[in-house]
């Protein structure tokens, strides 16, 4: 039988852009490759669970294939800590299994919903950058099943060209069908930070450039409406994991500090089931969230906080997006090299604040090294990412940003991207030929593509 | 050809208590593979029954690890007459007297539009939902009267209640399996042996999954979590989720004159 397919109004989490695609849900391996090979549609993209901004997972009139119900655990061996897992599992139920056996994410990004083959084709990276590196560190390998049909196991040094493009590839070299995971163990379910208020933009960058080696996980939430002297005012969150001797004494039962720490819960916990009117965060509700929220932060050391409250604060809320009203807001991250990346953040933090566009979420962080995947956004320097409610004239405002980007070396996350240009995509990834030339080898009769795919003239 | 996954047995968990065991005959379809992860989830080793024994391998392999219970995978294709004896004989060989009942989950919508024409197609749907099914259902039968306790429970469907013109191809087998689910509630009773008929209406599966806009559409984790209380409270019938009794209960009153002229 054809498998069958449910047609829908589809967007990224921003809400913005919202496309009529044709959805596959696959309940078994083999419907996988038998849809790719259906004819039903003119090509296909791999969904995820949506979390990705723009129209990374979105294909307009095409095929989206979605096989969230491949979400089986495979193997784990307690001693490496390698997981095996289908790649529709979700980094909630992997730290749902395994934090109460004392094993965690080594990378993990601002939500834990996102799947391992999302995490893998984003390649994402999260409060450990500087440290750690990306998600595709601690991939030991993955089965891709390529466009033509075949499975073939990529790893660094089993097929090295085809896993560093599928790497932050996009969805756009096949499908992940299973992947295997380093994760890392963890002595207790809770980190140890230290918060720090830095008065501008200097003090918050020369703290992190003189301290950050010393924690693990290092971001700093910045007020990206602050000027003048307070431009860049920011909150500095580092922590490291805290082991179980040094837990107050409530908390240091063994068989207590892993099992009954507070959950990690793998739903959302509220709703929100109605948009708020657009416009309920505009400038100056945005102004007094961002006042009150550097207001009531000190600078105070070693707080105990639980894994859940440090790495997913925005988790609690589902469908928070929906605080933005229907016409949803776009998210824009951009990485700048070390080099140019005060001047460039001063600039853009600038020209944000001029504007009167209202962000209340605006994080800071440092980026170590860039890994080897081609399309990966991660490079040595600082990433900022903003999140800005969708309003007039906003487009041509985000391609001025895109414009000083560039201007300063740095270049935008695809996993949050919505409107950049394809002239400016290609000047800001270099290795675009090399993919273009391995994702052309892998699908000659150009099975996989994607709206963003498009839209970048990446395929 | 059955064949059976050895790496796993049910001999009982590190403290050489024996778990109680389950058979999930079409583990790997919607409801079954909801069903085979509720009952993981009470602490119940697992036979995992079905046609494509990776998809059952890797399903095993998942619940052992999300629920540290013993999850067998075997081979049986209840569209294979001859040798579903055997077949059924095998897989629940090892789990001896800890098998607590079982859970009969085949089921195929079909199409009804092919299947007017398409003898094949047809004969497909009659034999896994009527056929097949009771051929297995009878065979699962003797052997808990034998052992005089158990449970055996099936999914059967609020289509078998009423014959309308969009599906009655699979609503008639379904109403076939109802009233021989009656018959056997009746002739094990007696020997102590429960029988368990589930009725769902619309769920999240791949029958349901892009189809026309359908109401009422349930997620299979809570059909899965009705029929697990079902089982554990001995129920004879449910219909999942409970309102389906009342609509069916209408829809049933509806004089064939009038049924007739229905575009359902």
């Amino acid at each position: 039988m054809q498998p069958g397919y449910a047609t829908q109004s589809l967007s990224g989490w921003g809400r913005y852009p919202v496309e009529s695609c044709h959805l596959f849900r696959p309940e078994k391996r083999s419907e996988v490759a038998a849809t790719l090979a259906s004819g039903l549609q003119p090509s296909y993209i791999p969904r995820g669970l949506g979390r990705s901004y723009g129209d990374a997972a979105l294909n307009e009139n095409a095929g989206v294939i979605w096989p969230i119900l491949l979400n089986r655990f495979l193997s784990f061996d307690g001693a490496s800590g390698v997981l095996e897992c289908e790649s529709g599992v979700s980094l909630a139920e992997i730290i749902q299994y395994f934090l109460p056996r004392g094993w965690f994410l080594p990378v993990t990004p601002g939500t834990k919903f996102v799947t391992v083959g999302g995490a893998i084709a984003a390649d994402i990276h999260g409060k450990n950058h500087h440290k750690d590196g990306s998600f595709s560190n601690f991939v030991v390998d993955f089965r891709l099943l390529a466009p033509t049909g075949e499975v073939l196991l990529c790893s660094p040094a089993a097929h090295p060209e085809i896993f560093w493009a599928t790497v932050g590839g996009m969805g756009l070299t096949g499908i992940v069908m299973s992947a295997r995971l380093r994760l890392r163990r963890v002595d207790s379910a809770y980190v140890f930070v230290d918060y720090y208020k830095a008065a501008n933009l200097e003090d918050a960058l020369a703290t992190m450039e003189a301290s950050d080696q010393r924690y693990e996980y290092s971001v700093a939430w910045i007020d990206a409406l602050a000027t003048g002297n307070t431009m860049g005012r920011s909150v500095l969150m580092r922590g490291n994991h805290a082991p179980a001797a040094e837990l107050p004494a409530r908390l240091r039962n063994p068989q207590s500090r892993i099992a009954n720490a507070p959950p990690v819960p793998i739903h959302p916990q509220w709703n929100l089931f109605l948009d708020f009117p657009s416009g309920t965060l505009n400038r100056l509700t945005v102004k007094a969230f961002n006042t009150a929220y550097y207001a009531v932060h000190r600078t105070v050391p070693r707080q105990l906080v639980g894994l859940e409250k440090f790495f997913y604060p925005l988790d609690a809320i589902n469908q928070w997006n929906r605080m933005y009203g229907k016409r949803g807001f776009v998210q824009y991250q951009i990485a700048l090299p070390q080099a140019s990346g005060r001047a460039g953040l001063r600039t853009i933090l600038d020209r944000l604040a001029r504007s009167g566009r209202a962000s209340f979420l605006a994080v800071l962080k440092r980026f170590g090294d860039a890994g080897p995947g081609l399309l990966s956004f991660p490079l040595r320097g600082y990433t900022l990412a903003l999140d800005i409610p969708v309003a007039h004239g906003l487009i041509p405002f985000l391609h001025e940003l895109d414009r000083m980007t560039l201007d300063h070396g740095g270049r935008i996350y695809l996993a949050k991207d919505a409107v950049l240009r394809a002239e400016d995509f290609a000047a800001m990834y270099p290795q675009l030929e090399s993919f273009r030339a391995i994702q052309r080898k892998l699908d000659p009769e150009r099975l996989f593509s994607s709206s963003l795919a498009r839209r970048l003239k990446i395929v | 050809m059955s064949s059976i996954d050895n790496r796993q047995s049910s001999i009982g968990n590190e403290h050489g208590v024996q778990m109680p065991s389950v058979l999930i005959l079409g583990a790997n379809a919607g409801i079954g593979r909801a069903l085979a992860a509720e009952f993981a989830s009470h602490q119940y080793d697992l036979i995992l029954a079905g046609r494509d024994l990776e998809e059952l391998q890797a399903l095993a392999a998942d619940l052992n690890l999300r629920h540290k219970v013993s999850a067998r995978a075997a081979r049986v294709d209840v569209l294979e007459f001859e040798a579903l004896e055997p077949a059924l004989a095998a897989c629940i060989a090892p789990a001896g007297d800890s098998l607590e009942g079982a859970v009969l989950c085949t089921g195929y919508l079909g199409d009804p539009e092919m299947a007017r024409k398409d003898l094949n197609e047809a004969r497909r749907i009659l034999d896994t939902n009527f056929t097949g099914s009771v051929l297995a259902l009878n065979i699962l039968a003797n052997h808990f009267e034998q052992k005089r306790k158990g449970f055996i429970c099936a999914l059967s469907s609020v289509a078998g209640d009423r014959g309308r013109q969009s599906n009655y191809l699979y609503g008639s087998a379904k109403g076939g399996l109802t009233t021989y689910l009656q018959g056997l509630r009746n002739r094990l009773y007696h020997s102590g042996v429960h029988v368990i008929t589930v009725k769902p209406g619309f769920v999240d599966t791949r029958m349901v999954f892009g189809k026309a806009k359908l109401p009422l559409v349930a997620s299979p984790g809570t059909v899965a979590r009705d029929i697990y209380h079902a089982v554990k409270s001995k129920k004879d019938l449910i219909y999942v989720p409970w309102f389906w009794r009342v609509i069916m209960g209408a829809l049933c009153l509806i004089p064939d004159g009038q049924f007739k002229k229905l575009k359902m």
